[in-house]
């Protein structure tokens, strides 16, 4: 289970959260000029990323305040919060060495090295 | 050149018993990858594996690789909680989960390689008038697609599975099920290891412990795959890589509509036999079957974020074991033995994705979501049909991707959501 340091509470188990999936996902300025495709790709398609990802949660059992979350996907570890409508931080993650292979720490998986 | 494996039968059990069991062969061969094939499967899983059998046995395409990451079968094909069923609503998913279902019923005599696939039933409970309209919608959709379904009220449940809580005074009471007698449970590994197995007979080269690192692209053609073991060359290749889809067809540069989540599940200590059936609650969210081995087998949740670690919050499994705990209060003293995650791909509409790309010969089979065990032998039979045609088959046409931007979505969360 995570521990998530909402930005008006403090840290909190990741129960009180839900998570409102990847963010800065911007809705589309002009609507009726979309295309099925483009409407598609803001409705639906997702990267998915293993890594580095920038996500929404909403702390919906405490205050219910949105922000947005840093995390590695490929080891839960939490590694930025930032409040909406901020940018995403620059940071260094333990991303896997393979795309497909298991990060450093965080895995009790076997591990992939680079040829 | 291949050699045909030799048949399993009681003369060999008892040939090899005579010799103290040393002499059996492998059931596949470890073989030496090729710089050409006519197609690629890339993951092998019981998805991937059954791909290629039917690609080498239905369309005689047999110069095949499976590239498999880590080991046959050690994905969620080894992670699932091996309930197979096809009482699903809609009329697409109902016929291609139907076919899977049929292809399971001769599948450890098609593949001389015993699968204990054991139809003791699945029966999915009721709690509430919304569950009873639902399933009863789905009960009468199943008769229409010739699938078998029977409601029971609760006598009959009580009387079909004994150790089930019927008292009205629980939280979510027992106001009745659907049954599909047909269903049931196989056991998971025998059906990579079979399929690995007749594919590999058949000259299929099964490559494990070689991860993909890229797809070769030129001209809106696709013409290999980079590896970790060296370069690849195919001009066909099917992905079929479940929680990690998204990863392999972001090295093509296509983006897919799935999330990458871990579904957890979890077994008792073995105890006697005390349950023959399956029991699912989409409402309470539990389900249980006993192994043949006797552990109870009980599937829990996704967790609600995205994530490749293949273990999950401690919360998903205990408001499971809640749940359990409700409706069985026979196994509240039972001792939990192992737990495990998977990392399975969902598709917004809870319905696989089993389709060509726009990059000519890259086909994708993903978004099977929490329930794709069941559909293990239809998927890869459709599969194959696609990648040796170049078009669908007609089972999986209406599981293009295209149907993301059509708007034609096959909405299964009522029969995924909590049978996986």
């Amino acid at each position: 289970m995570l521990l998530i340091n909402c930005p008006y509470c403090g840290e909190r188990e990741q129960e009180e959260f839900s998570c409102g999936g990847e963010a800065h996902i911007e809705r589309p300025k002009n609507p009726p000029e979309l295309s099925d495709d483009q409407w598609a790709d803001y409705l639906f398609l997702r990267q998915n990323i293993k890594g580095l990802q920038f996500e929404r949660w909403n702390h919906s059992f405490g205050c219910r305040q949105w922000f947005n979350v840093a995390r590695n996907t490929a080891t839960d570890e939490i590694l930025a919060v930032y409040n909406m409508g901020e940018k995403p931080p620059k940071l260094e993650s333990n991303d896997p060495i393979t795309p497909c292979g298991e990060p450093k720490i965080g895995s009790g998986n076997f591990s992939t090295s680079k040829k | 050149m291949i050699k045909k494996p030799k048949k399993y039968s009681v003369f060999s059990l008892v040939r090899n018993a005579l010799s103290y069991h040393e002499n059996w062969q492998p059931a596949w061969r470890n073989p030496e990858i090729k710089k050409n094939y006519d197609a690629i499967i890339v993951g092998g899983g019981g998805h991937g594996l059954t791909t290629a059998y039917y690609l080498a046995k239905n369309h005689g395409i047999k110069n095949i690789a499976v590239v498999e990451k880590g080991w046959i079968g050690g994905g969620n094909t080894g992670r699932n909680t091996t309930i197979i069923r096809s009482n699903y609503l809609w009329d697409q998913s109902a016929a291609l989960y139907e076919h899977a279902l049929k292809l399971w019923e001769g599948m450890s005599q098609e593949l001389n390689y015993n699968v204990m696939f054991s139809q003791r039933g699945v029966m999915n409970v009721a709690h509430n008038l919304h569950d009873v309209r639902e399933l009863k919608r789905r009960w009468n959709a199943n008769r229409l697609n010739d699938i078998d379904c029977e409601w029971l009220n609760t006598e009959q449940v009580k009387k079909f599975c004994p150790v089930i809580n019927t008292s009205p005074n629980i939280r979510y009471p027992v106001l009745g099920a659907t049954l599909q007698r047909r269903a049931g449970t196989a056991r998971h590994d025998a059906v990579a290891w079979g399929y690995a197995r007749g594919a590999d007979a058949m000259g299929v080269d099964i490559i494990q412990n070689c991860e993909v690192t890229g797809i070769n692209v030129s001209n809106g053609n696709v013409t290999g795959i980079e590896t970790t073991k060296g370069t690849i060359n195919s001009k066909k290749i099917g992905v079929v890589s479940a929680g990690h889809t998204s990863v392999i067809a972001k090295m093509a540069g296509i983006k897919l509509p799935l999330e990458s989540r871990p579904l957890q599940a979890l077994v008792s200590e073995p105890v006697k036999p005390i349950i023959d059936t399956v029991v699912m609650s989409n409402t309470i969210h539990a389900y249980v079957s006993q192994s043949d081995k006797g552990e109870l087998v009980i599937g829990a949740g996704t967790d609600g974020y995205n994530s490749y670690t293949q273990r999950g919050g401690f919360n998903i499994v205990e408001d499971t074991i809640m749940a359990i705990v409700e409706l069985f209060p026979i196994f509240s003293r039972m001792k939990m033995l192992r737990h495990w995650g998977g990392i399975v791909d969902i598709c917004p509409d809870a319905s696989p994705i089993i389709s060509k790309t726009h990059i000519n010969g890259l086909y994708f089979n993903c978004g099977w979501g929490t329930g794709g065990f069941k559909a293990t032998p239809g998927s890869g039979w459709v599969f194959a049909h696609t990648i040796a045609n170049d078009q669908p088959h007609a089972l999986n046409a209406p599981f293009s991707i295209n149907r993301f931007s059509s708007g034609e979505l096959v909405d299964e969360h009522g029969a995924a959501a909590v049978a996986h």
